[in-house]
């Protein structure tokens, strides 16, 4: 990467062109080797190199966005990580959350986040919810040679979009596939292996409409479902006292709940469960 | 074929310290000040598009005069460079020393190598955790750079207003007097027969280095927050607490002397 640099010590061309506004563009110029994408793999299957990020559900409310993840990461029938953390402000009304290749998948979002952060800072304005979804499908996309090897990463960004002109539909929710997308989700979604479980405890409470509490409630419900039947898939624990990462985008910006708020949260799930395993 | 005239090389290196000494002087001035919350910019700026002010990272910030396409160019590098870095290694290792040194590489070659120089004095602020810790590094259009002591005047009549800000400037001064002060010094010039004039709200850019925020400290002072802290000296950070950019426009258009 310094390499880039030439001996006098002044700026290189490529730094000072006009060019582009995309920081993975200049990357892909200045220093490829730092995008995922452009790495040569060696022939074969590599699923078992990396811990496996898993349950990441999204939840639209009223006036914002929730989007929660599970602590656990596996790899197969191990628990590689029991406090890793998936979910990320991706920007100032922004969240994005990954599930699969951990650390594909943690390099992955630490370059959306800079991405987002770079244009914003080169042109003077943020890009448009729908501009940030696209760039991170871009990114997805590239990643797809070593998805076809077991590598595979599938994030979910969701944000609150400051254009919107109702404001009931000013949170909205983004999934992708492995070769790229996006989709845009109606009311709610989840990633990763627990999320066919988190989908359907979804699909039984989400109500339109919803406040921001209700949906933060509602996603870590959604999460200990997902916990209860997928083993890759980490419940609240109690006993070392790690809850899911909970995060929201409101007009007033991202907020992640603090560890007091998950763990009152948790502790009421948990508590109601224990009356009732079914919710 | 034509005979080549012979030209010194210190007539020619006085030839181009001329060139950008009078560009720099034709355009408007901007002064960066140390004070109890952070670093504050002050421009003098007719438009609210093209800034003279901006963020290059967590809590280091640029602000220029002289010829925009010039000065946009050195912002957009170490932007740039700013965020390989921190991407390569961590937000903590991208610093305000580093940067300048790169730009002061760059201007110094430009001033050397190429006929015309740039027309710009930069500066790059670093806001530290106390304003004895704030780095305010002064670049000029020949690569020389200066560590400034928690205050700076640049651009024409850079001298008269370092004068006035030197008498009037604490570097334990709340935002309200900051920018007052800021102000008052940037007005000292330039009125009819050397007289002072007020300068209005919508004619000023305002940016601050917020000293007590992790993470992204870069904010612009806009609007009401501006003309409440210009009227009264009330901190109002609160209405300038938008995340950076976000209200303003993408400035695309053409460089231009501002």
């Amino acid at each position: 990467m310094a390499a880039a640099f030439d001996p006098s010590g002044r700026l290189p061309d490529l730094f000072t062109s006009a060019g582009t506004s995309s920081f993975s563009a200049f990357l892909s110029k200045a220093a490829p080797e730092l995008l995922p994408g452009r790495r040569p793999l060696p022939p074969g299957m590599a699923t078992d190199l990396t811990p496996h990020a898993t349950t990441i559900v999204a939840i639209a409310a009223a006036d914002g966005v929730v989007l929660a993840g599970d602590r656990r990461a596996t790899m197969g029938n191990l628990i590689a990580k029991r406090d890793m953390e998936k979910v990320y402000p991706a920007d100032a009304f922004s969240l994005v959350g990954m599930a699969g290749a951990a650390g594909i998948g943690i390099e992955l979002l630490r370059l959306f986040r800079v991405e987002l952060e770079h244009y914003e800072k080169i042109e003077g304005a943020m890009l448009s919810l729908d501009g940030k979804a696209n760039r991170l499908a871009a990114m997805v996309r590239g990643n797809l040679g070593a998805a076809m090897q077991g590598l595979a990463v599938v994030p979910i960004f969701a944000g609150f979009d400051l254009a919107a002109t109702d404001p009931a539909k000013a949170g909205r929710i983004f999934s992708f596939d492995v070769t790229g997308g996006p989709y845009e989700e109606t009311g709610y979604d989840a990633v990763g292996s627990g999320s066919l479980f988190a989908k359907s405890a979804l699909k039984k409470r989400f109500r339109f409409g919803l406040s921001v509490d209700d949906a933060v409630r509602l996603a870590v419900e959604a999460l200990y479902d997902a916990a209860d039947d997928d083993t890759a898939t980490g419940g609240p624990d109690l006993t070392r006292r790690i809850y899911p990462v909970v995060m929201s985008a409101t007009a007033e910006g991202t907020h992640r709940l603090t560890e007091a708020e998950t763990a009152a949260i948790a502790g009421s799930v948990v508590a109601g469960r224990t009356e009732n395993p079914g919710g | 074929m034509a005979m080549q005239f012979y030209a010194s090389p210190e007539q020619i290196m006085r030839d181009r310290s001329e060139l950008a000494r009078k560009g720099i002087a034709r355009g408007r001035s901007a002064v960066v000040l140390s004070y109890t919350g952070g670093v504050l910019f002050v421009a003098e700026n007719l438009s609210s598009a093209l800034h003279k002010v901006g963020e290059i990272y967590d809590r280091i910030g640029f602000a220029a005069v002289g010829r925009y396409n010039e000065f946009e160019n050195l912002r957009r590098a170490g932007v740039r460079m700013a965020d390989l870095n921190g991407l390569s290694y961590d937000r903590r290792d991208v610093t305000g020393r580093a940067l300048a040194n790169a730009f002061a590489q760059t201007l110094g070659a430009i001033f050397t190598e190429q006929s015309k120089p740039f027309e710009v004095e930069i500066c790059v602020a670093q806001v530290g955790v106390t304003a004895a810790e704030d780095e305010l590094y002064r670049l000029t259009y020949d690569g020389s750079v200066n560590d400034e002591p928690g205050r700076m005047a640049m651009g024409g009549q850079a001298e008269a207003i370092a004068g006035v800000l030197k008498s009037n400037h604490r570097p334990d001064m709340s935002l309200g007097d900051a920018v007052k002060v800021a102000v008052q010094a940037l007005g000292s010039v330039g009125g009819e027969g050397g007289a002072a004039r007020t300068i209005a709200a919508d004619q000023l850019e305002v940016a601050i280095l917020d000293r007590g925020r992790a993470g992204r400290t870069f904010r612009r002072v806009t609007g009401a927050a501006l003309t409440a802290l210009l009227d009264d000296g009330e901190p109002v950070v609160e209405s300038a607490d938008t995340p950076a950019g976000s209200a303003d426009s993408a400035d695309t258009a053409e460089g231009s002397d501002s």
